[in-house]
Order: structure tokens, then sequence, then C-alpha cells
């Protein structure tokens, strides 16, 4: 191994360096895949009641009328949402777009602000307010 | 590094694999956001998730979902859990998982 290799610290004290909100963003892209992972069985169940029968249909719309699936959707929005609008940016950075620091940090707060926008905008329709 | 316990080679070929899926998802996202406002009620839902176009792109988009859900959550589990044995086991319990929801997804559109 190299000396570079060997110098390199292994670990970062989360609690004691202070992450600036790009790295944030990218905890909760981490955080977002697996919360999407998790809840896979329920969309799938969802997507078979939606698509199994005009009755199923119909059953569908009481499984979303539960307040905590209600709540657990809302929540899989947000992760969807931050998730794809993060994924697109590294895809971007990948690409060497958006590479600077000063627009990576740009970037990563629109991120977190569209995200939580259209959150609210499209969970908003989900709780029925319009 | 522990590049015994970790395995070499498959990093940089993975890396790109969640690329792609994470266009080809990107690319579903946009079809949907077009296509589902024109439905209307559960025969117009069964209609355009029955329409051959849709049902290849919607089989694709699965493929890729369970492929890059793979490949992150393997990262993820690399990151996290040291012992060996807890790790791999993780590993084979994401995968089997994987491997099953994308046949029980697969199944529900492909009956259509
Ligand atoms: C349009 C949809 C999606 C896009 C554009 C997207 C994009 C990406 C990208 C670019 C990465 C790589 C991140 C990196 O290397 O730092 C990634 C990681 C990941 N994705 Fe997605 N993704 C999408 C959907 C999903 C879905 C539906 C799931 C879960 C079921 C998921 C789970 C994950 C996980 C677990 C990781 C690993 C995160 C990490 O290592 O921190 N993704 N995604």
């Amino acid at each position: 191994m190299s000396e570079i290799t060997k110098q390199r610290p292994k670990f970062l004290n989360l609690v004691a360096i202070r992450l600036p909100l790009a790295g944030f963003a990218s905890i909760l892209h981490r955080v977002s895949g697996i919360g999407m992972f998790l809840m896979l069985p329920l969309l799938i169940w969802l997507l078979q009641l939606s698509l199994g029968s005009a009755e199923s249909f119909e059953a569908l719309k009481s499984v979303v009328a539960n307040p905590l699936v209600k709540l657990i959707l809302l929540g899989l929005l947000w992760a969807f949402l931050h998730h794809f609008c993060m994924g697109i940016r590294i895809l971007l950075i990948d690409v060497q777009i958006g590479v600077e620091k000063e627009q990576a940090c740009t970037s990563a707060k629109a991120v977190l602000a569209v995200s939580l926008a259209l959150t609210a905008v499209l969970g908003l329709k989900l709780l029925g307010a319009y | 590094m522990n590049r015994i316990v970790v395995g070499a080679h498959y990093g940089l070929k993975d890396w790109l694999a969640q690329r792609v899926t994470a266009v080809v998802m990107a690319l579903y996202t946009l079809l949907m956001i077009v296509a589902v406002p024109t439905v209307d009620g559960y025969e117009g839902w069964r209609a355009l998730m029955s329409h051959g176009l849709i049902r290849f792109a919607t089989f694709v988009f699965i493929i890729s979902l369970c492929y890059h859900a793979w490949v992150g959550v393997r990262d993820i589990w690399m990151d996290y859990v040291k012992p060996t044995a807890v790790r791999l086991m993780l590993h084979v319990l994401t995968l089997l998982a994987l491997v099953g929801y994308a046949g029980w997804a697969i199944q529900v559109i492909w009956r259509l």
C-alpha cells in the first residue's frame, strides 16, 4: 500500500464534522434509496390492486384512504422526488456538468428545495386538498 | 480497504449499470408523467398499462429498478456492515428479495 492510501482518514465522524449542504443532500439520496427499497412490496401490491380488476381498483382506493398508508406514500413521494432530482444532479456531474464547487453547492440546494416543493404540491393532491 | 473481503473487478461495471438503469428509470418517469394524466378510472389505466409499447417500457423499468436497487443496496451493506458473514447474508437476502419482486411485478403487468 502506498503512503497516500495509508494517510487517508478511514472514518468521518458525522457528528463532529460540519456537513456541507451537498453532503446532507447526498445522505438523503441514500436514505431515500433504501426507503424505497424497503417499501417495494407495498408499491408492487398497490400496483397489483390497481390493475387486477374493477373491484380491486376500488379496494385500492380504500387502502390508500388509510392515514398510515397515506403517510407512508407521502414519505415515498418525497423519497422518489429527492432521489430523482439528486440522481439527475449526480448524472450531470458525472458528465462534467456543474462540477465546480460553487455550482455543485447551488445544485444541491436546488435539489433539496425543488423536491420539497414538488412533494408539497403533489402531497396536497394525495391528501385530497384539491 | 480490504480487497480480499469485498472482492474486485465488478466496481466499474456496476457503477456504469447503476447509471444506465438510472437513465432508463428517469425516461420512464417522464413517459408516465405525460401518459398518466390522460387516463381516467380503472378502464383507462388498464388500457394504458396493457398497451404493447407501455408494457415493454414497464418491463424494462422493472428490470432496471431491481438491478439498480441491487447495486445501490449492496453498496450500502458494504459501507456499514463489517462482519463478512452478516454482510454476505444480507447480500443474498437482498438479491433474493429483488428477484422475487421483479417476478411479482412482471407477473402483474404481463397478465393484462
Ligand atoms: C428515476 C429514478 C432514479 C434515478 C434517476 C436514480 C439515480 C441514482 C444514481 C445516479 C445513483 C448513484 C449514486 C452515487 O453513485 O452516488 C443511485 C443510487 C441508488 N439508488 Fe437510485 N435512482 C432512481 C431510482 C431508484 C429507486 C426506485 C430505488 C429503490 C428502489 C433506488 C435506490 C438506490 C439506492 C439504494 C442507491 C445507492 C445509494 C448510495 O449508495 O448512497 N433508486 N440512484
